[in-house]
């Protein structure tokens, strides 16, 4: 059964189609948050005054709706700036606690994560690189989704640790977390997933997916931007980690520093209203995902939706339109705000790595749009972008020699480029 | 990216798109000279067609296509116009820096101008070629 959403109204100023980046605050988040501004705005660290349990209440009130959303114990989280910041803590904490190096070697121990991971688990696991720990990126298969046969096929004696996303950021495509999980403890290996996209949005039971580590942050599931959680378990088997703050002693040592209190309420409220809702927003973008990559790929040739066909998640939709440039394609479409793997807009001045990695071609890479909606998304504005992306591609398709080419039945990959 | 009004100007009202014919048409016509620059996965691919009056030797037409951003396509559209009206050697003297400072090009995107003027090189050489005009040497380069 499907809960009804009581979501209240909000109206943003402008089509936004970028939920993957960040989401907006629920309303009913921040009425949670005000107090904890003005009156509430104690120290929990102050334990000797009205002030400071007020402030108190509120974080132990929070842990207790993530504790809830996840299937953990309150005990079991700890509060974090994002998960940038859990990724790092999870990844280099778990390390540096449980490094060992097989007989004969110097290294300090196996770690197995993807290529198409976010930058905040490859760049953790690039550093543990250059310290002396021996690090596995797996490439995916063509459609995106890492397999427990594939983690198993990596998997060695010293393997301490695997880090494995539960959902593409840029695809939405879904890993077969439990499965992964389950092979992890049986070979004695720590498992942490990168949970950003994933937890709010779908069921997730910390025992039953079997997850020792589980990061995410506040500001991808309506919660507010600058705090987060990182679960660690404690039971079978208790999970340590080596500190990367130090200072104060705050959540058990794990974490040192002040409580972000307003942000850790606002989390909580998020997780509650999440817990109540996925379900409802779960179904309803779906099937809005599925109705505009339908629309999409009904009105134009040459359209790739890139990812596995249905193991992705509701919300996330990203689509190649081959022979245009991805950030030329924005601009015809500035009334939508969304985001592509084009070169154009990165810092880099490279494609995405996400798609170039799933052997998607540079070319579709650059190609690309990433749709992704969220509570207040609406079928009237994707029948907007719709219309706006159909005719945009169009206009771009006749100003594009490539297209000439494709149509003349000249194969692209056969021309003589001038590379610059 | 925000971009300079010149450039949101050209790309969303583009002139000169188009091309005099096929590519096996073009190829076979001494009064067109075609520059393809770029390269699909680099994300920028200039097609630049020129069309030269066997007379007056001056172009009297020019022609874009491009696959690329907002710059790119501003930078291919702006070359077009400024083709127009031109002799091979007025044309071959144009110049990246003035697209840039034409179009107040962000500096990320200067490489955009560079391939405008890489395009433009290539068609005239293309047309030379074609018309058995020595080609200078540091035309060869491109």
């Amino acid at each position: 059964m499907t809960t009804p959403s009581t979501k209240p109204a909000l109206k943003l100023d402008g089509i936004y189609m970028d939920h993957a980046a960040t989401t907006p605050c629920d309303p009913r988040v921040v009425e949670a948050m005000l107090p904890y501004f003005t009156q509430n705005f104690g120290n929990p660290g102050s334990r000797n005054h009205s002030f400071g349990w007020k402030a108190e209440a509120g974080v132990d009130k929070a842990r207790e709706q993530v504790a809830a959303l996840i299937g953990a114990d309150e005990k079991e989280i700890i509060f974090t700036s994002g998960a940038t910041e859990g990724n790092n803590l999870a990844i280099k904490g778990a390390a540096y606690m449980y490094e060992k190096a097989p007989a004969g070697s110097q290294k300090r121990g196996h770690i197995i994560t993807g290529t198409i991971e976010h930058k905040a688990v490859l760049d953790p696991c690039k550093r543990l690189q250059k310290e002396g720990f021996e690090v596995t990126f797996l490439s995916p298969p063509k459609d995106g989704v890492y397999t427990a046969e594939m983690i198993k096929a990596a998997m060695r004696e010293d393997t301490i640790l695997v880090s494995i996303m539960w959902a593409n950021n840029e695809i939405g495509t879904i890993n077969e977390i439990p499965e992964i999980g389950k092979l992890c403890h049986e070979h004695g290996a720590i498992f942490h997933v990168d949970g950003t996209q994933w937890v709010g949005k779908m069921p997730t039971n910390v025992e039953r997916d079997n997850i020792d580590l589980l990061s995410f942050s506040g500001h991808k599931l309506y919660g507010p931007k600058g705090v987060g959680a990182l679960y660690v378990r404690r039971r079978k088997p208790r999970v340590r980690l080596t500190s990367l703050f130090d200072g104060g002693g705050q959540e058990r040592g794990f974490r040192s520093g002040t409580l972000n209190v307003t942000g850790i309420v606002g989390l909580g409220k998020a997780c509650e209203i999440a817990m109540q809702e996925m379900d409802y927003d779960g179904q309803r973008l779906l099937a809005l995902r599925q109705y505009m990559e339908a629309e999409v790929t009904k009105h134009l040739d040459s359209c790739e939706v890139n990812g596995h066909a249905t193991k992705r998640l509701p919300h996330i939709a990203n689509i190649s339109f081959g022979f245009v440039e991805g950030e030329g394609l924005m601009m015809a479409i500035k009334d939508i705000a969304c985001s592509s793997g084009s070169a154009c807009t990165s810092a880099s001045l490279e494609p995405s790595y996400v798609l170039k990695g799933l052997g998607v071609g540079d070319e579709l890479a650059h190609s690309s749009l990433r749709l992704s909606m969220g509570r207040w998304t609406t079928k009237e504005e994707v029948d907007f972008a719709v219309k706006k992306i159909v005719e945009a591609v169009k206009k771009l398709r006749v100003m594009s020699p490539l297209y000439d080419m494709h149509k003349e039945g000249i194969d692209l990959s056969k021309v003589e480029w001038a590379h610059h | 990216m925000a971009y300079g009004p010149k450039i949101i100007d050209h790309y969303e009202n583009p002139r000169n798109v188009g091309n005099f014919g096929t590519s096996a048409e073009t190829k076979n016509r001494k009064d067109i000279g075609v520059g393809l620059v770029g390269a699909p996965e680099c994300g920028d691919v200039m097609q630049l067609q020129i069309k030269v009056n066997q007379q007056t030797g001056l172009i009297e037409d020019a022609k874009f296509k491009t696959f690329g951003c907002g710059s790119a396509i501003a930078s291919s559209s702006l070359a077009t116009e400024w083709l127009k009206g031109k002799n091979l050697d007025e044309a071959s003297a144009i110049k990246n820096t003035q697209i840039v400072e034409e179009l107040s090009l962000p500096p990320v995107k200067i490489h955009c101008s560079v391939l405008a003027e890489d395009a433009i090189r290539a068609a005239l050489k293309d047309y030379k070629l074609k018309n058995g005009i020595a080609v200078p040497q540091e035309e060869h380069a491109h």
